[in-house]
């Protein structure tokens, strides 16, 4: 049974990091009052171009590089069309969603080698492995913490980071009080615009993170539809979260673990059809959204930024 | 006071400030000295804010220059006023509700570090906040605070980062009489100490009370100024408004007739879940005007919303006519005779984007002849906003101008119109005068008088105490959404109901006062 545990519990931390680090950059982002709905196609494009790129170059870490490199481009993309351009952040995300899968889609198709008729599906290509810390490693259960990439490492270090330069430095408070009156931020000298696009930039390049995370290492490799809705996910998860990173951790796990439960049942064969389990981690997904955000609302703590989503204009009049 | 020796401090040149359509500043020259409170009169809309915005960097001027203590300066951004000490406390308070006091006041700061020492901090601010008089707790979240509370921290704010010059945007407006009196001790202490400050009002008593020099503007124009002691309350109702201004209100003798409305031990609570209402109960005669006095937020909102439909009660009843109509629909409200002039004129009030014709008949559009069979009937649509348009003397263009391009008065007159007219008993009056100038508020208050001669139940939510005793027959003054007393209008004094808004019951300044004078006797 411990061995069993131990396994559900590596794979869950496997499962989870990518929407560990997807879900505390959309975090920053939406703390600044813009809301990115094109996580999914973010994800999606670092997916396919941080794989291309390792396949390449022979190393993940340059695949990791490229990967943040375009999250934050199509963050910075994102952060022109609704803070500079003042478009519908709903409308300019989800083009931003629909353009990078299929773009990611296509890419798929044409970056491959020759030998692979421009496939980039099917190859194998580097990947991150794991690194496990000896001695710890041997503790029931909790040893599967210390059986990780680095990635993962770093992410128990990303998720208290975040949630201390949010909640504790000046520039988290200040970053805030952009999500929620931008008219105050500037009154008190604060410059929306940069900030605002600032931390679009540097959510797409979590993002980014994310994404390359499950092309090299957690289903190492490229097929269609590689992210598999996990960039609504994480925006499920933000909502879970409250906006507040240390929250954010518990949502990954759940997925995640969920994820995992169901993959060893599919292992071990069960007379339940896979595509049942398959949905599973989405349809709890969106059973505990609506049961926390029910509960949270009785307690009246509801937490999205007061500003989420509406265009901030200088002298309006 | 003031002697002309001192230095300036401050000097703006031949300020002009264009927006659309609109020339909101039209040369305007201002000098501020040392230790001198100078007070900023005008109407709404003649150009005071727009002058202290493009002061505080929220908006550029289109020419004119900016001299702090003999210095050319480029304001561009509220980062460059804040670096020369000058400081603003908005209208709409610059305060995020989620922080709390010290977070807020320390929030856009650059000579912090990383991680500021919130406990230090706090600290700091406790002492501040002795020194000057403005007591508030740096550890409480700004939610929590009622709006003096609010306004003293943004005064907190400015003193904490430095600021040698203050402006401060209509501040007695969300003030208790007490609390506005306080504000002058502190203002008096910032001045001792060389401060300086602004003082944007169009309330002549307070130029009176708390400046030394005053500057009136009228129409984006400086059109006089003034040492405060050499001037009265009149002369500057003069300069400010171009004509004498003199209130001809005709309040007839009306005896007021059955109960009309009556509210029976209301509870409700407010969007955020809080209790809003506590057991309020009053009731409103035909031909009667109940005025209700209190600080904003103290549950004047729910009472008109309780009253038109839009919220229902948690417990208590509402009667109209003796007939019980709680937790009716808004439109049920309608039906059963009740009309209501919203705070909201640009939300609730009207749509913007729509017609004065079609703003007009938002309520009538049920009835023939506006509407037969399920069609509207565009032609009597126009001959019925003609007539309204006519006779509530609304000044547009035409009937199918955008209500968004009247102004703030004429948008007033088409809710008010609309209102009258499909008024069968009762009419919810909220801040109805709020914003308007002179003129439009004179006319707004005869139009409520007139009501009250033909018989309705007005009930009169207020913040101008000068607008309830003059028009009001009873007043009743709401604090915490709990009623502390009424009082009849005649017998009515600013001291007594200002101490109410405060939170004290008529009952106990009764038997206070009966007290003292017992003493007297002895």
């Amino acid at each position: 049974m411990i061995p069993l545990l131990t396994s559900i519990f590596a794979i869950t931390l496997r499962a989870g990091t990518s929407l560990v680090y997807a879900t505390v950059g959309e975090i920053y982002t939406e703390n600044s009052g813009i809301l990115n709905l094109g996580v999914e196609g973010m994800m999606m494009m670092s997916a396919v171009t941080g794989f291309g790129a390792a396949y390449y170059s022979g190393s993940v870490w340059v695949g990791f590089l490229v990967a943040m490199l375009v999250g934050g481009l199509l963050g910075a993309l994102h952060a022109f069309l609704s803070v500079t351009m003042r478009a519908n952040q709903v409308v300019s995300g989800l083009s931003i969603t629909l353009f990078g899968t299929g773009l990611a889609s296509f890419l798929g198709q044409r970056l491959g080698p020759e030998a692979n008729s421009f496939n980039l599906a099917g190859l194998t290509g580097p990947r991150l492995t794991a690194q496990p810390i000896a001695f710890v490693i041997n503790i029931p259960v909790l040893g599967a913490l210390f059986s990780q990439d680095i990635l993962t490492y770093a992410a128990y270090f990303v998720v208290p980071l975040a949630w201390y330069y949010l909640y504790k430095t000046r520039n988290g408070l200040n970053l805030r009080a952009v999500g929620e009156n931008p008219i105050t931020a500037v009154a008190m000298g604060i410059n929306v615009v940069k900030t605002r696009y600032l931390y679009t930039i540097l959510g797409g390049i979590l993002i980014g993170i994310g994404g390359a995370h499950l092309s090299l290492s957690y289903t190492p490799g490229w097929t269609e539809n590689l992210t598999g809705g996990r960039g609504w996910i994480v925006i499920a998860l933000v909502i879970f979260a409250m906006w507040n990173p240390a929250r954010a951790v518990l949502g990954a796990i759940l997925f995640g673990g969920i994820n995992a439960i169901q993959f060893r049942l599919q292992a071990i064969g069960t007379t339940i059809p896979s595509s049942f389990l398959n949905m599973l981690p989405y349809l709890m997904t969106i059973i505990v959204l609506v049961v926390m955000t029910w509960w949270e609302t009785l307690k009246k703590r509801i937490g999205a930024p007061a500003a989420l989503g509406v265009p901030y204009m200088r002298e309006d009049k | 006071m003031i002697d002309q020796s001192s230095n300036v401090i401050l000097e703006m040149r031949g300020i002009t400030k264009r927006f659309p359509g609109v020339v909101a500043n039209d040369n305007v020259d201002l000098k501020l000295h040392d230790g001198e409170v100078l007070a900023l009169l005008g109407e709404n809309g003649a150009g005071k804010s727009t002058l202290m915005n493009i002061l505080v960097g929220l908006y550029r001027q289109d020419e004119g220059e900016i001299y702090v203590r003999d210095e050319l300066v480029q304001i561009s951004s509220p980062r460059d006023s804040a670096d020369l000490g000058i400081g603003m406390v908005h209208q709409n308070f610059m305060l995020v509700p989620t922080m709390t006091v010290a977070e807020n006041i320390i929030l856009g700061m650059v000579d912090l570090p990383l991680v500021p020492d919130m406990r230090q901090i706090s600290e700091g601010i406790r002492e501040l906040s002795q020194r000057y008089q403005l007591k508030v707790n740096p550890d409480v979240k700004i939610w929590q605070l009622s709006v003096g509370e609010q306004q003293r921290v943004e005064i907190l704010k400015l003193i904490y980062r430095g600021a040698e010059i203050l402006i401060l945007d209509e501040p007695t407006a969300v003030l208790t009489p007490q609390e506005s009196h306080e504000l002058q001790e502190v203002l008096k202490i910032m001045t001792k100490e060389d401060k300086s400050a602004i003082f944007i009002t169009h309330k002549m008593e307070e130029v009176m009370s708390f400046s030394d020099r005053v500057m009136v503007l009228q129409n984006g124009r400086l059109t006089a100024t003034r040492k405060t002691s050499e001037t009265s309350p009149n002369e500057l109702a003069r300069l400010m408004v171009g004509r004498d201004v003199l209130f001809r209100l005709e309040k007839e003798v009306v005896q007021p007739g059955d109960v009309v409305l009556e509210l029976k031990n209301v509870n409700a609570k407010d969007d955020r879940g809080l209790p809003a209402l506590r057991g309020v109960s009053l009731k409103i005669r035909c031909g009667e005007i109940l005025g209700i006095a209190g600080v904003a937020g103290n549950g004047q909102d729910q009472l008109a919303e309780v009253i038109s439909g839009l919220r229902n009660p948690d417990s208590g009843n509402v009667f109209i006519s003796g007939k019980d109509v709680t937790n009716n629909s808004p439109l049920g409200m309608i039906k059963a005779g009740v009309s209501h002039i919203p705070a909201d004129r640009m939300g609730m009030g009207t749509v913007g984007n729509m017609a004065v014709a079609e703003n007009l008949i938002m309520k009538g559009y049920r009835n023939e002849p506006i509407s037969s069979g399920g069609l509207i009937r565009p032609k009597k649509i126009l001959d019925y906003a003609k007539r309204m348009i006519e006779s509530f003397k609304i000044a547009t263009p035409t009937a199918k101008t955008r209500v968004k391009f009247l102004s703030g008065g004429n948008i007033q007159k088409t809710i008010l119109a609309r209102e009258i007219d499909a008024c069968d008993g009762i009419l919810v009056a909220v801040y109805p005068s709020r914003g308007l100038d002179v003129g439009a508020t004179e006319a707004v208050r005869n139009m409520l008088l007139e009501q009250r001669s033909d018989g309705r139940g007005i009930l009169l939510i207020s913040e101008d105490l000068d607008e309830l005793t003059s028009i009001a027959d009873r007043i009743a003054v709401l604090f915490e959404g709990k009623i502390m007393g009424i009082i009849n209008s005649e017998d009515a004094d600013i001291e007594v109901l200002g101490l109410m808004m405060g939170g004290a019951r008529l009952e106990e300044l009764q038997n206070e006062s009966g007290l003292k004078s017992a003493q007297v006797k002895d």
